[in-house]
């Protein structure tokens, strides 16, 4: 390095150049402005989200009913659990990549190689868990009749539990209708999957189950989701009903108001890109650790930088478990 | 580059030995917030239903407890506290300022609109 160093005698003068302004490198300081702009982008994201809530707020899902899985736990409703895992494995390898940083300080080739790992073992965790999160979320789990005016109508029973379409619904095989698809006829027309169940079918369901009543997104004053009485139940989905929904995607979702998979799959996705590009870009310094490009800098503050990265995408998701799942 | 690190968190309150104690100490006091938080969540104390500022003091506390999760990442994890106080007041007070700013408008106006849904004439309930 000290080769390339030009020394142009003016060293210890204010404006003699070589000073750091601020006593941080130029890239530290550009990694912190960085991190300043995204994180204002996280913001919009977030506010916006906010602004919907308001807007819907007497009908928005509430989180607790909607994140209720955990792997390998099938059936069980345990609302956080899994959240508060990948949160706690995400503070983790933030702490494992501080300690990197440290060692690094010290010049400790070996440990920052382990420590450079234990992060990337981290992320990777988080991302999987979070495409396990999503795979869920769109595959739904009790299904749900969509009004005409876009309301949601969920199934419980008389003590207030959901109850899944499949329950109480059945299918009439006979009326059996295809996917369309482009090879099999207008190629410039496509559809998406069809449900399992017509809203026909549906209504027959629930006359045929005296104890299946409809629950709607409006929130009541106790704070939970308003149930109708059976006579009413059977008035709305008949009158109202359009549209049978399983999952939830960019258009339609189970849960509540489509705004809220929207939001979900924009803000937890846009996380879990930073997520992902961070490990990429801890993975490519991992290797410069392993082949010595520090070692013969003397000088490991590239650990350092993508440590600010890496703590940002952490300090980012404390605000989305606090703002998407507790509040 | 092995600058001296400050050592202590909570005011003085708590003296780390080295920069790896402190990491461990913060790690454990991260966990245990994150704790109370998901506690709170899944139990959903009465007490706390009451409404305060227009919002019910749960998630006021959580918003709190988040600010203090955010703030020792900041300080201790990316050593904002290492940093000059320049430094540290150009990155923070900025994005605090835009995003409170940010905030108010777009949750007054999220408000207003959810009032003109309530009062107005536009049906939704259908």
């Amino acid at each position: 390095m000290s080769t390339t160093v030009v020394n142009t005698g003016t060293e210890g003068k204010t404006w003699g150049g070589g000073n750091k302004p601020l006593n941080a490198s130029y890239g530290k300081m550009m990694m912190w402005f960085f991190i300043v702009s995204d994180a204002l982008t996280f913001s919009g994201f977030l506010a916006a989200y906010g602004f919907s809530r308001f807007k819907f707020i007497d009908s928005w899902p509430i989180a607790d009913e909607v994140f209720t899985h955990v792997p390998f736990l099938h059936g069980q409703e345990l609302p956080m659990i899994y959240v508060a895992f990948m949160t706690f494995i995400l503070i983790m390898s933030s702490v494992t990549m501080v300690l990197a940083v440290d060692a690094g300080h010290h010049l400790n080739k070996a440990k920052v190689t382990i420590y450079m790992f234990l992060t990337i073992i981290g992320g990777l965790i988080f991302v999987g868990s979070q495409a396990w999160e999503w795979a869920t979320f769109i595959q739904g789990d009790f299904g749900a009749v969509q009004t005409k005016g876009g309301n949601i109508l969920q199934f419980v029973d008389t003590d207030g539990h959901r109850v899944a379409l499949r329950d109480f619904v059945t299918a009439d095989t006979h009326a059996d209708r295809t996917q369309h698809e482009r090879k099999s006829g207008l190629w410039f027309v496509s559809e998406g999957s069809l449900s399992s169940y017509t809203v026909d079918e549906v209504v027959q369901g629930l006359e045929s189950h005296e104890n299946i009543l409809v629950r709607t997104q409006i929130i009541n004053e106790a704070g939970e989701k308003t149930v109708l009485s059976r006579a009413e139940s059977l008035k709305q989905l008949k009158d109202n009903g359009k549209l049978v929904v399983e999952g939830a995607n960019l258009h339609v979702n189970e849960y509540g108001s489509p705004l809220f998979a929207d939001f979900f799959f924009f803000i937890t996705g846009f996380h879990g890109f930073h997520v992902f590009s961070g490990v990429i870009i801890n993975i490519i310094i991992f290797f410069n650790v392993i082949l010595g490009t520090y070692e013969r800098r003397k000088n490991y503050e590239m650990v350092e930088k993508v440590g600010l990265y890496w703590h940002f995408v952490d300090l980012v998701w404390v605000f989305v478990f606090t703002f998407f799942y507790l509040v | 580059m092995a600058h001296a690190h400050k050592l202590e968190i909570f005011r003085g309150l708590v003296k780390f030995k080295s920069n790896t104690q402190k990491i461990w100490g913060v790690l454990i006091f991260l966990t245990i917030v994150t704790g109370i938080e998901v506690v709170l969540g899944i139990y959903k104390p009465e007490s706390l239903m009451a409404k305060f500022l227009g919002m019910k003091i749960l998630n006021w506390i959580f918003i709190i407890l988040t600010i203090v999760k955010a703030y020792y990442i900041t300080w201790d994890f990316m050593h904002m506290r290492d940093e000059t106080k320049s430094l540290r007041r150009m990155v923070v007070w900025t994005a605090i300022f835009l995003i409170l700013y940010l905030i108010f408008i777009l949750l007054q106006e999220g408000g207003y609109v959810f009032d003109v849904y309530k009062d107005g004439f536009i049906k939704r309930d259908f």
